[in-house]
């Protein structure tokens, strides 16, 4: 069906003839661009222009566009278009075309690139302040909406609360109890194969201890926790968001906050410190498992040195930071929800950033925990 | 003669699970038509269309595109449709990471090998001749109304001048000016691109001024197929409630 198309050009006296002639349609795109750009020279000499249709046999907007981009060059110049043989099949086609690209579109102005990086750091910086706003705004509804679910308790979302504690805590338990173990049998064997060089193999009993039950249980769930819920969470405000449900619950009276935020982070804050109890008895499992196994530490010694080695202040400095990680996490998460915008980009670029800055905050939580209980002696 | 027709579809059978939604179900669409599909609302309206665009699997029967078979080809759908045909979805799936501009450049820019300025130039008239804006070519489909989002949509249908263009509910959720002039660009577009169109729709007034024939789905089959006066005058129950009811009664003359 489809046929090349071709271009004849002749002149005769003053007078440019255009006989295009087989298919002008987007088959052929490429070849028809070539075919306009080598009679374009020639076009910008013409005095007078003459093109014939007749020997088109079929054309679409592109072909429609391309014959009418020649005559309309020809007619801003001045110079007289006769246009003969449109078969009537294209004649509506063209005609149409024949209206189209008239308005010039405005150009934008072309920003100064200084100008411009100036700019971009005056509004991220900007906007680092807004965030702290948005955090500080978003703990205190979240404080408000539970101050209201205490004065009138049969107002907590129960179904809710029990569903996400089970998601957020219970599915997540194999998950975060296999990766702790995990990291305390490797802290088992590096300390093992570091201190024997000391002959002090037996003092990784404390190590692992201290820093599993302080710093190391604790911080590395409630990392995995921002990464599986916190996330979760951001995806599922983000695009509930995008599809106004969250503006049909506030336009039956309900309030977002309470009826969809407090009960995740309530069940943040339940499910996080059991992980991290979990999480830290995995990873002293670990630890014990390698003593035994790589340094030939009977379980009993090493149970013996663990209750010498920690005492329970290690234990609560490491479970006390939870519940604080897991609202962090929480508003963290919940916020970044409710900036999602339209697009699908949006719902991800918050996503990442939801889990970024909720690792960051976590981190930066168990720094000012870690001076904190240093300046108390704890 | 296979070239009379632009889809031909005999004794397709779609079903989900256990329950069967299209029911042996056989329809012609001749080249050049505008054939307007009716159904119940959850009848399977939109099942049809998806089955022939590829996008759900068919239990059995035959599915015919211009003349080519996507069973026949290995099930090539995407490889062979893109090119051929347009698809205008109900709610515009528009990419909502690319302006209203790269959504109608996107065909262009994947199948065809054409200058930036000159696929700025073909996008921004195809903008135009769905009644847009060069201006409105900037916007993200998050910054688009629901009757901008569907004229985008079309343009995107239509960016390859495609041989059949299926609508999804096409005026759906525009006022009546706006819809009336969406009829009038489909039925110019048609006359003008030579188009076949598939089109789904409640929409009485445009099954009237645009469709050349009504096709009515009731039970997982065609039951009555014609143009509009033969539907109105059809004996079929469902086909008689629907075109028979209150908010039909604007579509028969009024006695003189």
């Amino acid at each position: 069906m489809s046929s090349t198309p071709l271009l004849d050009i002749a002149t005769a006296g003053d007078t440019l003839e255009l006989r295009p002639t087989g298919s002008w349609t987007v088959v052929n795109a490429g070849l028809l661009e070539s075919l306009f750009n080598a009679a374009a020279p020639q076009l910008a000499a013409a005095k007078r222009l003459r093109v014939d249709l007749a020997g088109v046999r079929e054309i679409d907007t592109l072909g429609a566009w391309l014959l009418e981009k020649i005559s309309r060059g020809a007619e801003q110049a001045g110079h007289p278009v006769t246009v003969t043989g449109i078969d009537e099949r294209h004649a509506e086609l063209i005609e149409d075309v024949r209206k189209v690209n008239r308005t010039q579109r405005a150009a934008r102005p072309r920003p100064n690139p200084v100008m411009a990086r100036l700019e971009q750091a005056g509004r991220a910086a900007f906007g680092a302040v807004d965030e702290i706003v948005i955090f500080l705004q978003m703990l205190g509804a979240t404080g408000w909406a539970l101050l209201g679910v205490l004065r009138r308790p049969r107002s907590l979302r129960m179904t809710s609360l029990v569903y996400q504690t089970w998601r957020i805590g219970w599915q997540a338990i194999p998950i975060m109890v296999l990766i702790t173990f995990l990291i305390g049998a490797i802290i088992a064997q590096q300390g093992i194969f570091h201190f024997r060089k000391f002959g002090a193999e037996s003092y990784v009993v404390d190590m692992v201890g201290i820093l599993v039950l302080r710093e190391l249980g604790v911080l590395i769930v409630a990392i995995m926790v921002a990464g599986r819920s916190g996330s979760a969470c951001t995806a599922e405000l983000g695009s509930m968001k995008m599809r106004e449900e969250i503006d049909a619950l506030t336009t039956m009276g309900l309030d977002p906050i309470e009826v969809l935020i407090l009960p995740r982070i309530i069940a943040l804050v339940i499910a996080l410190p059991i992980l991290a109890f979990m999480g830290s008895m995995a990873a002293l499992y670990g630890g014990g498992l390698i003593a035994w196994l790589y340094g030939g530490m009977s379980p009993a010694i090493f149970i013996e040195r663990l209750r010498e080695a920690v005492s329970v202040t290690h234990f609560e400095v490491g479970i006390i930071k939870a519940p604080f990680m897991a609202l962090v996490i929480g508003i963290i998460a919940c916020s970044e929800g409710l900036k999602v915008q339209g697009s699908a980009e949006s719902l991800g670029r918050q996503t990442t950033t939801s889990v970024v800055k909720s690792i960051f905050l976590v981190i930066v939580l168990d720094g000012l925990f870690a001076v904190f209980f240093a300046s108390i002696g704890m | 003669m296979t070239d009379q027709y632009a889809i031909r579809v005999s004794d397709l059978v779609v079903g989900f699970g256990r329950r069967t939604v299209i029911d042996h179900l056989s329809l012609d669409v001749r080249r050049g038509e505008i054939l307007g599909l009716v159904g119940a609302s959850g009848g399977g309206k939109s099942v049809l269309m998806r089955t022939i665009i590829g996008l759900i699997p068919k239990r059995g029967g035959r599915i015919e595109v211009m003349g080519w078979d996507a069973d026949a080809a290995g099930g090539l759908n995407g490889h062979f449709g893109a090119p051929r045909w347009g698809i205008l979805f109900q709610q515009g799936a528009l990419f909502s990471s690319l302006t209203a501009r790269q959504n109608v450049q996107f065909p262009l820019r994947e199948n065809a090998s054409l200058s930036q300025s000159l696929m700025d130039e073909i996008a921004d008239a195809k903008l135009e001749m769905v009644g847009l804006t060069p201006d409105d070519g900037d916007k993200l489909p998050s910054e688009l109304s629901g009757g901008m989002t569907k004229r985008v949509a079309l343009a995107r249908a239509l960016a390859l001048d495609p041989a059949i263009v299926f609508l999804d509910e096409p005026t759906s959720g525009l006022d009546p000016i706006a819809a009336g002039d969406f009829d009038a660009l489909i039925k110019t577009l048609q006359k003008t691109l030579g188009l076949t169109v598939f089109m789904v729709t409640h929409d009485l007034a445009s099954l009237k001024t645009v469709c050349d024939r009504v096709a009515a789905l009731a039970d997982g089959k065609i039951v009555a197929i014609g143009s509009m006066d033969d539907l109105l005058n059809s004996e079929h129950p469902w086909v008689r409630a629907y075109f028979h009811g209150k908010r039909s009664l604007m579509l028969h003359k009024k006695p003189d």
